[in-house]
């Protein structure tokens, strides 16, 4: 055992030395260019060039990993925040101890967030130094407004995450009043830095030349800004979910003992919960979003869904499409934990029809990617049948229907272990299903009638069709929430007995919306071409190439891959500190819910 | 007939019926890369089935593994360690072999137009630019008439009589011209759009559409800017489309 003991040792002492090795010798290299790299700074001022990888692509990695932490440190405090009134409204303890560990993985990212953040701005500075100096320029005010905004938040997220048991009790509402704040400063913080990289896209307030024509505010408020506001505050939440929910995945699957896994199987689910309710309003702020875009230049808009990124778009509907599968079947696994679910399964296999229609529909390509022969006997380059799934009135039916569809999975699940006492129950139930129904039926005539009318008419029609939803889905709820109010249960959910596999799933879903937020963010930056800022700055630089996309795809994997590397860590050395004292410290002490609890989840 | 019930049995002819319908049921026959993407859904979708509660799953799994691991299933066990390897073997041929023609290729069929052109010498903006002839109602009639005069002379032998595309040179050419009775082609595009099209041809193509790939003239050496915006109102009034408006900001 000795010799075992000794050769383990020495062989990490080995690996220990090769890595070291590994390192010096980049360091090395990295040495050795530096001098190269100054002398050329020397001569070009506009850009420098970094080490081995090239600024674009050192840019490119500390951007989109800043940005996915800076997504999931400003998305999870406003639903633990919710979640922590619920808890203090209802006086259950478990939404309190809920809300602190979802601050807490917050807690366990920001600093990191903040590490990028300043590693992005160096690299603006020593490598793209005409463009900084040019955003600085016009946005040099809101650099103090940012700096305060981001002591403010600190300080009050410090103050909230410690003060949680000092202002417990009676001294509630001002811990929650801290949470509105640390949420307002964030929020806040968004929107500054949002005004930056919107400007990029689609500058305003700026005359031809790009000075600025009178205040600020008129580049802050350029097109895109509050699009992109409120489309990633609704993502930050997604996002922010679906990591909360990978986190409690990766606790459920080492748990040791039923009562730590029902606790996690919980805080998935509401995770997932999270995740699923913000995700469901996000393809309407996407294409709000896409439609401030053409508004601001039509040629931008073509680029971005009609020329090169047009299979962009494609990918995009694929993970949007696993994103939708894995949701609906999460909660199709989690329904088997709760006894009296097993009325509803006979809806299983039509959603999952229904869903997987409209995931073929939505993942239809306009420009297909076909031999000659194909061409030819299609008589031409469109088919005439998936040229018409191809458009966006199709897309946007399918998508519309694919939401109701997971709106009806939740619906069922919430009900799942409930039977109703009202004496108005059918009637309730009739006007719930007749309310989708009627969705339904506004979303695909609208989706047809969209082809026979000018495509600037049609562009229109979604808006009916979000609105049918939306308010099929506040009826529904209006009537179901008092429907099930006091309602019988057929038993308690098993919370812990879930499949592992549905954990998976969780882990699966935070993937997938990592991956695609590096998507969008390169669709976002692409569409700049070889502008720094759209028709004011050009990329002069080497880089100014628009990467194809298989090239991005692989960057955005990477990334992604050094992304869930780094929450791991973080998310150990958040746990190291709880090692041994869970038990006894805390604001509040982990639930205990194995076994069941009520179903009000 | 018990296999019948059997889940693992349900999955695969569910996946056999997609793939025939995908395959032999689409007219004309859909790409094959569309088809693998479709097959990709309902692969997703057939696993998702099988597996959403437990009894379902282990019903799936059960066939599988008692191939894998039964005693009395060594025979079907040594078909499949044959069969899976000359399956790949094949796929990996028909991936790798050489072929008469050229690979399956992405191309934006719709590159974004840039700002303006430079026409004769003279600047044309492309963006937020109508038809100047609309203007113009009472000589409406006679603008299309000359379009179409315009048309049989020099576009009919590509885009065809009927303007699908099926002229008398269609055949010969990869990608194949364009189908303006497809209400995916004019009717999505401002009339600029078609003007730029025109004006410049495949060799003004921008290289996300690589202008090597299309025989299209730039007909600004043959036409003049009256005769584009003509045989444009032409394409319109033939075809019953109507072309795209401008959005407007707000």
């Amino acid at each position: 055992m000795k010799a075992r003991t000794s050769s383990s040792s020495l062989a990490t002492r080995g690996s220990f030395h090769c890595a070291w090795l590994v390192f010096c010798a980049a360091a090395l290299a990295l040495a050795a260019t530096l001098p190269a790299e100054a002398q050329e700074a020397a001569r070009d001022p506009a850009y420098r060039a970094f080490p081995l990888i090239g600024s674009r692509l050192a840019v490119w990695a500390v951007a989109q990993l800043h940005l996915n932490f800076a997504a999931f440190i400003l998305g999870v405090p406003i639903f633990a925040l919710i979640i922590e009134i619920i808890g203090w409204r209802t006086g259950e303890p478990r939404y309190d101890w809920l809300s602190h560990e979802f601050v807490k993985l917050t807690f366990a990212a920001f600093s990191t967030t903040a590490l990028l953040g300043a590693a992005l701005l160096f690299l603006f500075v020593g490598y793209y130094p005409r463009f900084w100096t040019y955003m600085t320029s016009i946005f040099f005010p809101t650099y103090w407004v940012y700096a305060l905004l981001f002591f403010a938040e600190t300080f009050t997220v410090y103050l909230w995450y410690y003060g949680w048991d000092w202002l417990a009790g009676p001294r509630k509402w001002i811990h929650v009043g801290l949470g509105v704040l640390s949420n307002l400063f964030g929020t806040a913080i968004l929107f500054v830095a949002n005004s930056w990289v919107t400007f990029m896209i689609s500058p305003g307030g700026v005359d031809e030349s790009g000075a600025l024509k009178g205040s600020v505010w008129g580049a802050i408020n350029n097109f895109t800004w509050m699009p992109i506001n409120i489309h990633r505050l609704i993502a930050n939440i997604v996002f922010g979910g679906t990591i909360a929910a990978a986190y409690a995945a990766f606790r459920f699957l080492a748990a040791k003992t039923d009562e730590e896994r029902a606790r996690y199987d919980w805080m998935g689910y509401i995770g997932n919960f999270v995740a699923l309710a913000a995700f469901i309003v996000l393809p309407f702020a996407g294409y709000w979003l896409g439609r401030e875009i053409y508004a601001f230049n039509q040629t931008m808009g073509i680029t971005m869904m009609g020329g090169f990124m047009s299979w962009l778009w494609i990918i995009q509907a694929i993970l949007i499409g696993i994103l939708f599968l894995g949701s609906n079947y999460y909660l199709w696994l989690g329904m088997e934990r709760i006894p009296g679910s097993e009325r509803y399964r006979k809806y299983v296999p039509p959603m999952l029809i229904v869903l997987t229609l409209g995931f073929m529909v939505w993942a239809t390509p306009r420009s297909l990617v076909l031999t000659l022969d194909e061409a030819r006997a299609m008589g031409g380059t469109h088919h005439p049948l998936l040229g018409v799934l191809g458009v966006m009135s199709a897309k946007n039916t399918v998508v519309n229907l694919m939401i109701l569809t997971t709106f009806l999975s939740f619906v069922l699940y919430r009900r799942a272990n409930r039977v109703s006492t009202r004496g108005w129950v059918g009637t309730g139930m009739a006007v719930q299903w007749a309310a989708f129904g009627v969705a339904a039926a506004i979303v695909v005539f609208y989706g047809v009638y969209g082809y026979f009318v000018e495509s600037i008419v049609r562009i229109g029609f979604s808006v009916y069709q979000v609105l049918a939803v939306l308010a099929a889905i506040v009826l529904v709820m209006a009537i179901d929430i008092p429907m099930f109010r006091g309602a019988r249960s057929t038993g308690r959910i098993r919370w812990g007995t879930i499949a592992p596999r549905s954990q998976y799933v969780l882990i699966l879903l935070a993937v997938t919306f990592t991956w695609l937020m590096g998507l969008m963010g390169f669709a976002r930056s692409g569409i700049r071409q070889h502008w720094h800022v759209y028709g004011i700055l050009r990329d002069t630089s080497p880089e100014a190439v628009t990467p194809a996309l298989g090239y991005a795809a692989n960057v955005i994997t990477v990334v992604t891959i050094v992304f869930f590397a780094l929450v791991m860590f973080i998310f150990w050395l958040g746990g190291l500190g709880e090692k041994g004292r869970t038990a006894t410290h805390g604001h509040a002490p982990a639930p205990m819910l194995a076994g069941g609890s009520d179903a009000d989840a | 007939m018990s296999f019948l019930r059997s889940r693992f049995f349900q999955a695969v002819v569910v996946l056999v019926v997609s793939f025939v319908v995908l395959r032999w049921g689409i007219r004309p026959p859909a790409p094959w890369s569309v088809i693998q993407l479709y097959m990709f859904v309902v692969l997703m979708a057939v696993l998702i089935y099988v597996s959403a509660d437990s009894d379902s799953w282990r019903a799936f799994v059960r066939p599988i593994r008692s191939t894998l691991v039964d005693p009395d299933r060594r025979h079907v066990r040594g078909a499949f360690l044959v069969a899976l390897p000359l399956l790949l073997g094949y796929y990996a041929y028909t991936q790798a072999a050489a072929r008469p023609q050229a690979p399956p290729e992405l191309r934006a069929v719709h590159p974004a137009p840039p700002a303006s052109i430079r026409f004769r010498g003279k600047e044309i903006n492309i963006s937020g630019v109508d038809n100047p002839l609309r203007k113009d109602g009472a000589a409406l009639r006679k603008h299309v008439a000359a379009g179409a005069a315009t048309y049989v002379r020099n576009c009919m032998y590509c885009h065809g009589d009927n303007l699908d595309g099926k002229g008398h040179f269609a055949s010969g050419f990869n990608p194949p011209p364009a189908n303006f009775q497809d209400p995916g082609t004019i009717a999505m595009l401002q009339e600029a759009y078609l003007f730029w099209r025109i004006a410049k041809g495949a060799p003004g193509l921008p290289k996300e559409s690589t202008p090597w790939n299309s025989v299209m003239p730039a007909w600004e050496d043959r036409l003049t800017e009256e005769q584009i915006w003509q045989v444009i109102l032409y394409l319109y009034d033939a075809t019953g489309q109507q072309p795209r408006r401008w959005e407007t900001a707000h």
